[in-house]
């Protein structure tokens, strides 16, 4: 008995010992703590040293990071156009370079678009995803669009990639391919695959490649990242204090650049001390044990950034039944923060991911196979959401889970098909 | 007259010696409604076009080779609920250890078929030796592999050669790799389990683990085998996923939910959850006939979570008709 | 160990022996979770003070609800996978059903369990009627519940959860005497423990249970009717779970992803509290404290600092020492 008990304990602390071996993270661990019991002054920042604060060397570069500093503030080129058309950068696709899509241009309206959709499995998709088909509605009316086939990964990248490998099997089915990816690196060879048999627009998530002919979303992760991560420096001011960071999931483009930018941030300011960097997707009720933990352990928070702001709310909650401070916040554009924020008159910022990207989507795909000029690189406006504009943004009568930058008040159908959202209604095939 | 009576007697006869498992009757039925709804309401793809024939089967090829390894420990009356963070560990491991060179393809595949066997090892001793329920000890496990996982790597990590990416997308002729590797692993299961002692003495475990023991058979030994290969299996599962996306992330196993979904195919196939009967032809069956829904599903643009509902009511409703017959009591 | 070598201290050691075997009485589970406890407090100042303890409680409440109805579903034998998605339905539902306005509040939830007494009757019945394993049958259920709820609020939550749904997972009887606010979670994991406790322990249908649990055919022969007090396991498992439900979404707010793990959780917090899972052992009490334990042990590992995945790891290593001991325990009985 005792030896087949010695041989599984055994067995099992080999087999850890194996993986901690041989992965990365366990060098850093080791390093942290020495560090921290050598001198203690090494131990600020603990959070940085978290294997979930590391950023991908793909995700995050420099000369990146520095244009969309200066896209922050630059002006759209066309200003007289709706906002979901306005670009900030001009380089129009090249389409004598698409040979291959001489076939689609010929294409006469209406058109089959498919699109591959990450998932609508959190309140920033689902009000994309309502911006996206009202627009296809308004394209049908005007006789532009027949077929919208949407095909929902839920979030797992191997069912997307089948379902892009389906798309792929049935030439003659799409005229031009929408795609946002769950995760960059796994799509990245199927979106090629694709694009060698059609044209692809692509937003929201990219894929790791520059073959399609359109990419398109508001200026991005680093430009979020930035101006929570700036807002929080500036007012914890030169003595500094506590940051807890929230990020969503790893391993997508968007959402690593925002983290990436804001540590970045964040290690150039050593008054700010990291003591945290957890991820909790959308669980709100994960986020508020978060909370609850590092009260605990710390004692205060004072500040709270955040990569996206779905759980603004619940991490304010956990505040206030843990009897502490509201913490300086960076939310996003959701509106039961934004009424939070007015009503508890918080210290906070709602740095935005425009939902009416995916308008644009669509938008751009017709407009390629209509001949028109498009944008390859289409840098999209990004509202920042401050205390001085936060009035124009917050609308009392739109649902707590809408999204304010959403573009989508010049709609036939706004504000109903917002307010009693209902994504189940619509059509992919039409006769 | 005669001669077609005589003829289709025959046919019975061959039939009968191939012992098709019933789960084909579903599998037939699910893919001619599926394809004449798809002939109806959409382009008819399903019947006319090869390359979504054979994408609806890569579909299955994850599940199907992973559910082949669970089809055996369920045959020996046991469980497997490590399965998923064993796979999340053979993507991870593997292209965290090639890092983009083809260079160092062996020896990571060698690692990470070390690991399993390690994993599939120490289920079985928990089991067989400490006497621990497998539910139990396979969910700790899978407890334990999540915990080390996720606390030492969050994110995709490393990659994966670009001629590895053969295994995932690659065809020989019109067929993929990947459906020969699925179709490899089924023959090798069904090899196993008829034409080996090993798989003689593993339905004698799962039928009567006692009297099993009392006629001579090392039913522990039997048993440990059965779970390593099932991890291997895993292991082998998780080789084909890391081929298709490039690189690991710890999240791909749970993310396919292949712990509950391989042990769902299996007992859809035929196999008894109380183990002793079945076989690993039914589960192939099994695992196409979610391959054909994924397909018929996304041809007729119908909301994915209606499949989740009619996969639920298909589990439920394949095992009931092989149950509801049965005198003894269900728990 | 002979008696022989002791007989000058007999006396003593008499004594000693039925001290050592009343504390060998003592389910493991309470030495266990106040050593835990004890640590914590130690570690976290907010544990030594009552507002603490009432906190560490309400968090651990909506668990211990769920784990004692897994417990009657495993106490006959069988397992209930679908409690999980049975918390995301009534989150998700409820979200849709309520449509920001807090008038619905009360017939969201009325109609929510209703939904929990419909598929404990169907996975009762699946299980009993159909002969389907409970595994398979209630696996069956998870996907079916996760799926239609999803379907229904069309993958993301689309409306808010009011305050006043939220009242039973997050407020407060305030001006308590001694206690100070006493969280509303916490009273109604006592009646629940109150009302279980009560018909597992102290009446027929509790006895009938473990009789099912210990031996189906010999609890058929003496009159039991196993198909019915089966079925009733599984309604007040899924009952428990909407109440349950009601806690987490009141405690946490809407999301997708809220029940996710809970039914292999509130197993591991059952085996912690002794329960077999071949069936015929259980104690309302003894489950309790097995998911008090479970979440003290969450929080020690916070305070120590550790990364929050270890905290699966270590779940995993205790259950797996839970099982081993009492199979070990068992056997050298035989």
């Amino acid at each position: 008995m005792k030896k087949s008990l010695l041989c599984i304990v055994s067995l099992l602390i080999v087999l850890s010992m194996l993986l901690t071996a041989c992965a990365p993270a366990a060098k850093t661990d080791t390093a942290v703590k020495e560090s921290a019991t050598k001198e203690p002054a090494a131990s600020k920042n603990v959070g940085l040293q978290m294997d979930s604060a590391k950023v991908a060397p793909q995700f995050f570069n420099d000369a990146d990071y520095e244009e969309s500093l200066k896209q922050m503030s630059m002006q759209p080129l066309n200003p007289d156009a709706p906002v979901y058309l306005q670009y900030l950068v001009e380089n129009p696709t090249d389409i004598s370079k698409y040979p291959q899509y001489a076939e689609f241009a010929k294409k006469e309206p209406p058109y089959n678009v498919c699109f591959s959709n990450a998932g609508v499995n959190n309140p920033w998709r689902v009000v994309g995803y309502v911006d996206m088909r009202e627009q296809v509605e308004e394209l049908r009316a005007k006789g532009l669009i027949k077929n919208f086939y949407h095909l929902d990964a839920q979030g797992k990248d191997e069912k997307q990639i089948a379902d892009i490998q389906d798309l792929i099997n049935t030439p003659g089915k799409c005229d031009i391919l929408i795609v946002a990816s769950n995760t960059s690196e796994a799509l990245t060879p199927i979106v090629e695959k694709a694009c060698e048999v059609m044209p692809v627009v692509q937003f929201d998530r990219y894929a790791q490649t520059d073959c399609p002919v359109v990419s398109t979303r508001s200026i991005g992760g680093y430009a979020f990242g930035i101006a929570g991560a700036k807002f929080v420096v500036d007012q914890l001011g030169p003595q500094g204090g506590n940051v807890l960071a929230f990020r969503i999931l790893p391993g997508v483009d968007v959402l690593e650049q925002r983290w990436g930018a804001a540590r970045k941030i964040f290690e150039e300011n050593p008054q700010i001390n990291v003591i945290g960097v957890e991820f909790v997707g959308y669980d709100s009720f994960k986020a508020n044990t978060v909370v609850q933990d590092y009260i605990d352990r710390f004692g205060k928070i004072d500040a709270v950034w955040m990569d996206a702001g779905g759980t603004a709310v619940s991490i304010l909650d956990a505040f206030k039944d843990a009897g502490a401070k509201f913490p300086i916040i960076v939310g996003e554009d959701q509106n039961d923060f934004l009424k939070y924020w007015k009503e508890n008159n918080l210290t906070g910022i709602a740095p935005t991911f425009a939902t009416y990207q995916w308008r644009t989507a669509v938008l751009a795909a017709v407009m390629f196979l209509q001949g028109e000029t498009v944008q390859k690189k289409w840098v999209l406006p990004q509202p920042v959401v401050t205390k001085d504009n936060l009035d124009k943004y917050f609308n009392p009568d739109m649902p707590p889970l809408h999204y304010a930058a959403c573009g989508c008040e010049d709609m036939t159908n706004y504000p109903d098909a917002w307010k009693n959202v209902d994504i189940n209604k619509y059509k992919d095939v039409i006769n | 007259m005669a001669t077609i009576t005589v003829s289709q007697n025959k046919w019975k006869q061959a039939l009968g010696r191939l012992r098709i498992p019933p789960v084909y009757i579903f599998l037939v039925i699910t893919f001619a409604v599926g394809g004449l709804l798809d002939q109806i309401f959409a382009d008819g793809q399903i019947f006319t076009n090869p390359s979504i024939f054979m994408n609806m089967i890569v579909r299955s090829v994850a599940l199907g080779i992973v559910a082949v390894g669970q089809t055996l420990v369920i045959i020996g009356a046991s469980i497997d609920l490590s399965v998923a963070y064993t796979i999340s560990i053979t993507a991870v491991m593997s292209s965290f250890i090639m890092q983009g060179d083809p260079n160092n393809v062996p020896q990571a595949i060698l690692i990470v078929f070390a690991i399993g066997a390690v994993i599939g090892l120490v289920n079985g001793l928990l089991i067989t030796k400490l006497n621990v329920n497998a539910f139990i000890a396979t969910l700790g496990t899978s407890l334990i592999l999540k915990g080390i996982i996720n606390g030492t790597f969050s994110n995709y990590t490393g990659s994966i050669p670009r001629s590895f990416e053969a295994f995932g997308y690659n065809q020989i002729g019109p067929i993929p790799i990947s459906i020969l590797v699925l179709l490899l692993v089924v023959f090798a299961g069904w090899f196993l389990l008829n034409r080996t002692k090993f798989g003689s003495h593993l339905y004698g475990v799962g039928g009567n683990n006692e009297v099993a023991r009392l006629s001579g058979l090392r039913t522990d030994r039997v048993l440990i085998m059965a779970h390593i290969i099932c991890s291997l299996t895993a292991v082998l599962t998780g080789l084909f996923i890391v081929s298709r996306l490039r690189s690991g992330a710890p999240w791909v196993g749970p993310d396919g939910i292949y712990d509950l979904e391989s042990i769902a195919t299996t007992v859809v196939g035929g196999t008894a959850l109380s183990g002793g009967k079945g076989g690993v032809w039914g589960t192939l069956a099994g695992v196409l006939i979610f391959g054909v829904l994924d397909t018929v599903f996304n041809q007729l643009g119908v909301n994915p979570y209606l499949k989740t509902v009619l996969r639920g009511g298909i589990i439920v409703l394949a095992v009931a008709s092989y149950t509801y017959r049965s005198k003894r009591e269900a728990a | 160990m002979t008696t022989s070598t002791f007989t000058s201290s007999a006396g003593a050691s008499r004594i000693l022996r039925s001290v050592w075997a009343a504390i060998k009485k003592i389910p493991p589970v309470y030495p266990l979770f106040f050593a835990i406890f004890i640590s914590i407090g130690f570690l976290g100042q907010s544990y030594q003070t009552m507002p603490g303890i009432l906190n560490f409680l309400r968090r651990a409440a909506p668990l211990a609800i769920l784990a004692i109805g897994e417990m009657l579903v495993l106490a006959t034998g069988g397992f209930d996978l679908s409690i999980g998605s049975i918390v995301t339905l009534v989150v998700l539902g409820s979200s849709k059903l309520l449509n920001n306005d807090p008038a619905n509040a009360i017939p969201s939830i009325l109609i929510m369990l209703g939904f929990g007494v419909l598929i404990g009757l169907i996975n009762g019945t699946v299980v009993s009627y159909l002969k389907v394993p409970s595994f398979i049958a209630t696996l069956g259920m998870l996907l079916l519940v996760k799926g239609g709820a999803l379907y229904w609020v069309g993958g993301a939550p689309q409306g808010y959860l009011t305050d006043n749904w939220r009242f039973f997972g997050r407020e407060y009887i305030e001006n308590v005497p001694i206690l100070g606010r006493f969280p509303v979670a916490l009273l109604i994991l006592i009646v629940i423990a109150a009302f279980s406790w009560f018909i597992f322990h102290r009446t027929n249908f509790g006895k009938q249970v473990l009789a099912i649990g210990d031996n189906v055919r010999a609890s058929q022969l003496s009159g039991v009717r196993v198909r019915l007090v089966r079925t009733m396991a599984f309604v007040l498992s899924a009952v428990f779970a909407v109440i349950g439900g009601v806690l987490i979404g009141g405690y946490g707010g809407v999301n997708v992803t809220i029940g996710e793990g809970l039914e292999m959780q509130s197993i591991a917090a059952c085996v912690v509290g002794g329960v077999m899972l071949t069936g015929g052992r259980g104690n309302v009490m003894n489950v309790v404290f097995g998911a008090f334990t479970m979440e003290a042990m969450f929080n020690l590992l916070n305070l120590l600092g550790l990364p929050k995945p270890y905290k699966d790891a270590v779940q995993g290593l205790i259950i797996i020492a839970a099982v081993a001991y009492i199979a070990l325990s068992t056997r050298r009985k035989r």
